[in-house]
């Protein structure tokens, strides 16, 4: 079976309304990166495909209210090359800038690569690391809930696509004492889904080198994008040096707990997530007051 | 788009395509590849992995490279799309200097993916029309583009030697 018919909506309104004139038998299509290839082995059950990505009011990435919002239908391209992100979200640009190629960054969207819930989706790994909030609505119902909680199996979302419409992503505004960044490693830099990759968001003290919280997202480590909890609480209050850099990796590859697949054994998955750490940790501070050398 | 589906599963769309403008009917499941290839008859675009991962289906839709194997057709409803075959359309040449820079550079060989490196770097070059691009840019524009002959050397050499060329005409 397969669709008979595809909308495109120029508003929201109009995707809720097609989506509750359908009565959960149509789904949402973003930028169908994942959904084409996917239909090609296991045909879409829905009797009709809104197209969201013709939605200006989803592409917006803008700062409203000390909030960064990064609209749903915003393409792995946009958010590259979005000067606000650059600035405030370095972690989602560098995430974006790993996704597939070119073709597909031109194409795939934010919350399209939240909703397919792959455990190692780069940009799903960033939005972790920034805690930040879903924007849903259905019907006439407006919710938020934390990114981190969409996120049931491998392939699995909470959002149901023939309900609920994801309207944005947002975070605070940074301050000038967070940093964040992102890091991942591959058989090549393009069309290869990462062997380990890690996002995080750090507030630092007034002296510009101590932890005062992090949050640290890696995948592909669990069924779904996962929060080192334990290596976050050992790096608070801890002053970045090499050595202590050291120690966390060595925190975090006894947290995290891969499994072995064809990109890599476990055990050395577990090793490269503690060089992940330190070298996106460094590189990020790097001349911005640490002393690598203390 | 309105949907004026006059029978179950069909669509009319409108779109721009090597700047000729056209209105079809076409699928509502139609992926963009097979519009263009079966319908328009223009085979110049390639069809290998079918899933987004080799850059042989790349064309230009309003101004970006996209893999045309991926993309729904109802979605070309208002656009503006570029093939191989319109690449050197309104010149006096049959051929765009970028594709006699591959030629001169030795940069086909099988030639399949040549339709997709050339309009992945046509759109590359486009957007970066004022400024100088270094030969690593060149090989990020063209890294969704899988060329299994080459080595790829004299592909980037010919985007490279021909941008330098442009940049000398400007």
């Amino acid at each position: 079976m397969t669709w008979e018919n595809y909308y495109m909506p120029s508003s929201i309104e109009e995707a809720l309304s097609l989506l509750d004139k359908h009565q959960g038998e149509a789904r949402l299509i973003a930028g169908g990166t994942d959904l084409m290839v996917q239909h090609k082995s296991e045909p879409i059950e829905a009797k009709a495909l809104i197209d969201i990505g013709g939605i200006p009011d989803l592409k917006k990435i803008h700062e409203e209210n000390g909030r960064v919002y990064v609209g749903a239908a915003a393409t792995h391209s946009q958010v590259v090359s979005s000067p606000l992100l650059k600035e405030k979200g370095r972690v989602l640009v560098d995430a974006a800038k790993a996704v597939g190629a070119l073709q597909i960054r031109n194409v795939g969207t934010i919350a399209g690569n939240v909703v397919t819930a792959q455990p190692a989706a780069d940009t799903a790994i960033a939005l972790v690391a920034l805690d930040a909030c879903v924007h849903i609505q259905s019907g006439s119902e407006k919710l938020e809930k934390p990114v981190l909680d969409t996120f049931l199996g491998p392939g699995k979302s909470s959002i149901n696509p023939s309900k609920e419409l994801i309207t944005a992503f947002s975070y605070p505004t940074p301050t000038s004492l967070e940093r964040t960044g992102f890091i991942r490693f591959a058989r090549r830099d393009s069309l290869a889904l990462p062997l380990v990759n890690l996002g995080f968001w750090l507030i630092l003290k007034e002296d510009q080198k101590t932890v005062k919280e992090i949050r640290i997202a890696v995948g592909p480590m669990s069924t779904v994008p996962f929060r080192a909890r334990e290596t976050e609480a050992s790096m608070k209050d801890v002053q970045i040096s090499e050595e202590e850099l050291e120690k966390a990796g060595l925190v975090i590859a006894e947290e995290v707990t891969p499994r072995d697949s064809f990109r890599g054994s476990a055990d050395f998955k577990k090793y490269l997530i503690g060089v992940a750490l330190k070298r996106a940790i460094k590189v990020v501070l790097d001349g911005k007051g640490v002393d690598w050398d203390d | 788009m309105t949907n004026s589906s006059k029978k179950r599963g069909l669509l009319t769309i409108s779109f721009k395509l090597n700047q000729e403008d056209y209105t079809m009917e076409i699928n509502s499941d139609e992926r963009l590849l097979d519009l263009i290839r079966n319908r328009l008859g223009l085979i110049g675009t390639k069809e290998s992995c079918g899933g987004g991962e080799c850059g042989a289906c790349t064309i230009i839709m309003n101004g970006l490279a996209v893999n045309s194997c991926i993309i729904p057709a109802a979605r070309a409803d208002g656009a503006e799309i570029i093939t191989i075959e319109g690449l050197s359309k309104g010149m006096e040449d049959e051929l765009h200097p970028l594709q006699k820079s591959f030629l001169e550079k030795g940069a086909v060989q099988c030639g399949y993916c040549t339709p997709g490196m050339l309009l992945s770097a046509k759109a590359f070059l486009d957007q970066n029309s004022g400024r100088e691009v270094s030969r690593e840019d060149i090989k990020e524009a063209i890294s969704g583009n899988i060329c299994r002959c080459t080595g790829y050397q004299k592909i980037v050499e010919a985007i490279y030697s021909y941008a330098l060329e442009r940049k000398g005409n400007n």
